[in-house]
């Protein structure tokens, strides 16, 4: 348990002190949310209704962003030989890096949302849902994210090819995402069944994504 | 400063494969406890794969590894320290932070991390940089962090890769040092290393006559 405790710690602390992971990702929510009125027109109505598509898709776009570092960074300082050699099985090691990636990067994507939700007309009484929608489907983001990363490690500039490979695993939680939200814009109100199929699909990759994760990782390690 | 270890490690017929090509076949040796390993051969003989291979993360081609001496159920990479090419050290990191974490990862259930903290800061003499990220340190001063790791946490297999490069005088002297209180305390140290150690190894492995034969 101390073990996972001080991974998870050391990972947070890193994605804060290395800037880039969570700065970046951060920022370019922010600049995908802030031109997208500016392409669409100033039609309030417009904006609205789209608001929640264009705030999840950026904020999955966002989290697919800081994505790579999840591994990357230990497999090229050789930290993950050691890290595969501790106390923990890889899978929970693959896991605590994903659910730190989550805490880093995924909680304060969601924190900034209603801000941006104000910059695309999103009615103020869908905030609270938007927000437990997104806070419900991000660890799913976080740990489907960690597939990715762990299967293009030691590739170089894999960026691209993980959002290929992960964005097509995102499809659920988007449509979902984005239903547990709009009905609030357009009609009757139903953020329960979406948000718990959110849910479940957080928990569902929480518990085999890792699995995947350390196949993935033991691959590249050899 | 160490419980004593009693672990033994013996390699069976073991062989080695990268990239469909053969390293190593037939391999066997036996190590007790305070025995030393020096693995020796050409360039691309297969040096780092068998540590590798003894630290877990690389397969085995072929015959089976034992050891004696350990709970059953623990696998081999637990019981070792793997000190490679890399030194898995975060730049962004002081010294100190690199060696408490690895203390407090690596050493679960073994003591005070505090303890194993102290010993590793002491062990190469790191503690007056600890509060220097490792991204300053020097390419000696980041393999001497490393090497320290050996300290962050009890266990008694030492699989050394090129332990000296880019050591100073001085700091392969503390290497000896450290690996003769490690041997003297029943732990077992597996080097491959091209530069002479005063360490006295008890045996050795010529990979390239391996090959040859």
């Amino acid at each position: 348990m101390n073990a996972a405790l001080a991974l998870l710690a050391r990972d947070v602390k890193l994605a804060w002190r290395e800037g880039g992971a969570v700065g970046v990702a951060l920022g370019f929510y922010l600049v995908v949310i802030v031109i997208t009125p500016l392409g669409l027109g100033p039609d309030l109505n417009l904006l609205g209704r789209i608001a929640p598509g264009i705030l999840w898709v950026g904020l999955l776009l966002a989290g697919l962003l800081s994505a790579g570092r999840i591994f990357d960074n230990d497999y090229e300082d050789g930290t993950l030989d050691v890290l595969a050699a501790g106390p923990l099985p890889l899978s929970v090691v693959a896991g605590v890096k994903c659910l730190a990636h989550w805490l880093a990067t995924g909680i304060p994507l969601v924190l900034i949302a209603p801000l941006l939700a104000l910059l695309l007309n999103l009615p103020m009484g869908s905030v609270p849902s938007l927000m437990l929608a997104m806070l419900a489907g991000t660890p799913a983001v976080s740990f489907l994210a960690g597939i990715g990363a762990s299967l293009t490690l030691g590739l170089r500039r894999s960026g691209l090819l993980l959002a290929l490979l992960v964005v097509p695993l995102y499809v659920p939680v988007l449509i979902f995402g984005v239903s547990a939200v709009t009905p609030y814009v357009t009609g009757p109100n139903s953020l329960w069944p979406p948000f718990l199929i959110l849910c479940a699909l957080s928990l569902a990759s929480m518990v085999l994504a890792p699995l995947a994760s350390a196949a993935a990782i033991r691959n590249a390690l050899r | 400063m160490q419980t004593p270890f009693k672990l033994s490690l013996s390699a069976q017929d073991i062989a080695c494969e990268r990239g469909g090509r053969t390293l190593f076949r037939n391999l066997d040796f036996a190590v007790e406890p305070g025995q030393a390993l020096l693995v020796s051969g050409p360039n691309g003989a297969g040096k780092t794969s068998l540590l590798r291979q003894l630290a877990g993360l690389l397969p085995l081609a072929g015959g089976r590894l034992v050891t004696d001496g350990a709970d059953a159920d623990t696998p081999i990479a637990e019981l070792s320290h793997y000190v490679g090419h890399l030194n898995a050290a975060k730049t962004a990191f002081t010294v100190r932070e690199n060696l408490a974490f690895w203390a407090d990862f690596l050493a679960e259930g073994q003591g005070d991390p505090a303890d194993h903290l102290a010993g590793a800061l002491a062990a190469f003499g790191l503690g007056e940089l600890g509060r220097l990220p490792a991204g300053l340190l020097s390419a000696g001063q980041k393999r001497k962090l490393a090497l320290s790791r050996l300290f962050a946490a009890p266990r008694p297999l030492w699989l050394l890769d090129e332990p000296s490069v880019s050591l100073d005088v001085a700091s392969v002297k503390k290497l000896d040092g450290a690996m003769r209180d490690h041997l003297k305390a029943g732990g077992i140290a597996v080097v491959s290393t091209h530069v002479p150690l005063e360490t006295k190894f008890t045996h050795t492995l010529d990979l390239g006559l391996e090959r040859a034969a």
